[in-house]
């Protein structure tokens, strides 16, 4: 990491924080409207214990959907990406349930499951966020070339052996590729859950709580603890991409 | 002599919407032990059918396949391959790429004499230094060379090569020919080679068959005298432009362009 690596971000931050106080100074917006950083970081201090307590039930909860997502979204792709007859049988079904916007689903889930808050937070994080990851894997398992088969079909080795040593590892990127966009699908299903559902915990339950108590600046205080934990989460699956699946980057030039 | 590779009357039609499409229709092909024979015939004759019949990839609907007085029935180690298509494995490196079929074939070799014999096949194409580099990291004409590495590592008895060195550029490709004869020379093979070129057929094996177009059967087969390891001047001396001339007349008849 150099100074340049880090500076050029942070001094970005800091200057869109500038603009953002400035904006709200110039037009004297009161903070209902839209509250200025320097309303916000109060309001994150006085709750600084809630953020705390809360944020860890929203990150893990989000993660526990993604991994989910991943188990099943990997199996799917794969019956998908391996079988054509399981492919055409499975995704008009998969399409059609993906259409479904899943903020219709929260309250579903909520009623069916009173009370389980964890479960019914997971649940919509892991509903939300599988179909990237095993159309992704589907994708890239049926579109491997023949040839790359052949190399080890001609040798005698089983399907597994191919699945494990060739297709799977080709599969890598895509699969990454998915998991950046699932990632940020599962916090969104995890915060809709959080805000929808009474006597809830969460970062989505401490926005609703602002809104209830009609304190502005922590509902804005909590998008930007929201961001910030949604930048996270993105980074160490670009860090993870970068271990597992860095091969497939190439050096420019 | 036996023939190690020997084809009797091979049919074969792919299934399509539109009912069967005959691709092979009597094919006869005889190759004996440590030889080398190339195959040239119009495009989407059949050839890479042909190689995937050898493999043991796919069953033909008549006819027989031997390999070394075995009928074929399904894939063998014994079988080498390498496509037009290097089909490296990126997530790996040059060595790690070569030594892929001794993780699925046992050759009773330990790690260490495998990881010996990869080198040296590195070594003979002329990649040592590039052992740990990645295949994106190579040229064309590299990859190639590696790919061939990998289709003889495990000792196959029988090496089919379908078209290697088609997506080359000409003087690559001569580079390779000569590689081809210096690996000939080290490692005993019986070998099959699909390919479009035929300078490349005289050069490199001792006997070409030309198919006919689809459904392709043995149209001619011509049996080249120059034997050894060859030096590209030879494929401008009067002999070879003699050759050359009749597997071009034969291949304009298998076009279906002149009468025969």
């Amino acid at each position: 990491m150099t100074l340049r690596q880090i500076g050029v971000p942070l001094a970005a931050l800091i200057l869109f924080g500038l603009f953002w106080e400035w904006l709200v100074w110039v037009n004297g917006w009161p903070n209902y409207k839209m509250a200025s950083p320097s309303d916000i970081w109060p309001a994150f201090w006085k709750f600084r214990g809630l953020f705390l307590e809360y944020g860890w039930d929203t990150l893990w909860r989000t993660v526990a959907g993604l991994l989910l997502a991943v188990v099943f979204g990997v199996f799917l792709g794969m019956i998908m990406g391996l079988s054509k007859t399981m492919r055409d049988a499975l995704y008009p079904l998969l399409v059609g349930f993906n259409a479904i916007p899943k903020a219709t689903v929260v309250p579903i889930v909520a009623l069916m499951f009173v009370g389980q808050h964890d479960m019914n937070t997971i649940l919509i994080a892991f509903l939300i966020s599988f179909f990237p990851i095993a159309v992704s894997v589907s994708i890239g398992l049926s579109t491997l070339e023949p040839e790359y088969r052949d190399i080890l079909a001609s040798l005698g080795a089983s399907k597994f052996t191919i699945f494990w040593k060739i297709a799977l590892p080709k599969t890598l990127p895509e699969f990454f590729g998915a998991l950046k966009v699932a990632v940020t699908l599962a916090f969104i299903g995890t915060n809709l859950m959080e805000i929808v559902e009474p006597h809830g915990r969460g970062l989505g339950h401490l926005f609703d709580s602002g809104k209830i108590s009609a304190d502005y600046p922590l509902m804005f205080a909590v998008l930007i603890a929201l961001a910030l934990m949604g930048i996270v989460l993105y980074y160490v699956v670009v860090a993870l991409e970068k271990v597992f699946a860095g091969w497939a980057e190439r050096n420019p030039g | 002599m036996t023939n190690l590779i020997d084809i009797k009357g091979v049919r074969h039609a792919y299934k399509t919407p539109s009912g069967p499409l005959p691709v092979l229709d009597g094919l006869e092909l005889s190759v004996p032990e440590g030889g080398f024979a190339a195959v040239v015939g119009p495009s989407g004759c059949g050839k890479s059918t042909l190689t995937r019949l050898v493999a043991g990839l796919m069953k033909p609907d008549e006819g027989e396949v031997w390999l070394h007085g075995d009928l074929v029935k399904g894939p063998k180690s014994t079988v080498g391959m390498a496509f037009q298509n290097p089909v490296l494995l990126e997530w790996r490196t040059i060595l790690q790429n070569v030594m892929l079929p001794l993780e699925i074939v046992s050759t009773g070799m330990n790690k260490r004499q495998q990881e010996d014999r990869a080198r040296h096949l590195l070594d003979l194409v002329g990649l040592s230094g590039f052992e740990d580099k990645r295949p994106s990291e190579l040229s064309g004409g590299m990859r190639q060379r590696a790919s061939l590495c990998r289709s003889i590592v495990h000792k196959p008895e029988v090496l089919i090569l379908d078209e290697p060195f088609g997506a080359l550029d000409a003087f690559t490709r001569e580079d390779l020919w000569q590689t081809m004869h210096k690996v000939k020379a080290e490692e005993p093979f019986t070998g099959v080679l699909i390919t479009h070129d035929l300078r490349e057929s005289i050069f490199l094996t001792d006997q070409v068959i030309v198919l006919s177009g689809r459904p392709a059967r043995t149209q001619y087969v011509m049996d080249v005298h120059l034997t050894g390891e060859r030096d590209i001047e030879m494929l401008y001396t009067p002999e070879s432009a003699e050759a050359l001339n009749i597997l071009r007349q034969q291949i304009r008849i298998a076009q279906g362009r002149d009468a025969a």
